[in-house]
């Protein structure tokens, strides 16, 4: 389907637009400048998941606790968004949420192993935020990060305590 | 007489009940409707709480009847992101039906879900959208 090729055409430009901007005015990137980028692009997905969060939950009954937020997040919310179901939610039922994909759909162009690991994170940024901006209009403020082991598995750890 | 408000609380950390858009029909006494509106407030979140803990399976986003005074009959609508809609009308205009008021709470949510949606608008802010104005103004005059 094309729809799919478009987004992630989309996306990649988006990193690597922003990350120019914040080149071009220096000829070297400091951890701070990196730091400014991610949180950039962190934001818009923050945007886009709480669009994104009315749109899918408008025809949903309410969700009784935070167990079937979670629950909608891990399969409703991530089929529709990234095309796949998740394959492991990990929990320690204190507020801490671990959910791992193994074929995360902006990442299988990459690679197959551990190549362009370092450059990861980029492309990261702005799926956390959209996780982010999820949670946040179903009423859970909190944290998310994601890290990345082996291409393309990607495990997404969220927070729901702060 | 109709007056619609739509009320954003994100409702865990901050919880702040404020309108983003109010309107009525004639607009005189917007501040009775403005006062009757916060009161109900109070009804919509007795009822969301409710819904944890009935067992019944109460899972609807339409939240029915809140409260009939003498003069007007209030019902709410919650959304799964916390954002309550209500309606004020006229006790004289029993014409209305649920159904009717259940599918103007559908084109309300359906019209907010568009405006959420819009990258110029910042969740939090009132709302200023010409289409959502347009579809409240059309189930006004078809109600009055």
């Amino acid at each position: 389907m094309a729809d799919e090729s478009l987004f992630e055409f989309l996306h990649m430009e988006i990193v690597s637009h922003i990350f120019n901007e914040q080149q071009s005015g220096k000829g070297e990137m400091d951890n701070k400048d990196r730091a400014a980028c991610i949180s950039l692009l962190e934001a818009m997905g923050f945007r886009v998941g709480q669009g994104l969060i009315e749109r899918l939950t408008r025809d949903t009954p309410t969700f009784k606790d935070e167990l079937d937020i979670m629950k909608f997040i891990c399969k409703d919310f991530w089929t529709k968004v990234f095309r796949r179901q998740v394959d492991n939610l990990r929990t320690n039922h204190q507020g801490t949420y671990v959910l791992q994909d193994n074929k995360f759909a902006l990442l299988t162009q990459f690679s197959a192993g551990k190549q362009y690991l370092d450059q990861a994170p980029k492309y990261l940024a702005f799926s956390c935020g959209v996780v982010r901006g999820a949670l946040s209009n179903l009423g859970l403020e909190s944290v998310v990060t994601a890290e990345v082991s082996v291409m393309p598995s990607c495990k997404c750890r969220w927070n729901t305590n702060t | 007489m109709l007056p619609f408000t739509v009320y954003f609380s994100p409702d865990v950390f901050f919880p702040q009940n404020y309108p983003l858009y109010i309107r009525s029909v004639p607009s005189q006494n917007e501040l009775k409707f403005h006062y009757t509106v916060h009161t109900s407030l109070d009804v919509v979140e007795e009822k969301v709480s409710a819904v944890g803990k009935s067992l019944a399976d109460q899972r609807e986003l339409y939240l029915g009847l809140l409260y009939p005074t003498e003069d007007y009959k209030v019902y709410g609508y919650v959304t799964n992101s916390k954002v309550k809609f209500v309606i004020v009308v006229d006790s004289s205009n029993t014409s209305l039906r649920d159904n009717e008021i259940r599918s103007m709470f559908r084109k309300l949510h359906n019209s907010f879900t568009d405006v959420m949606c819009n990258p110029f608008y910042n969740p939090g802010d009132p709302i200023l959208s010409k289409a959502f104005n347009g579809i409240v103004s059309g189930m006004m005059v078809q109600t009055s």
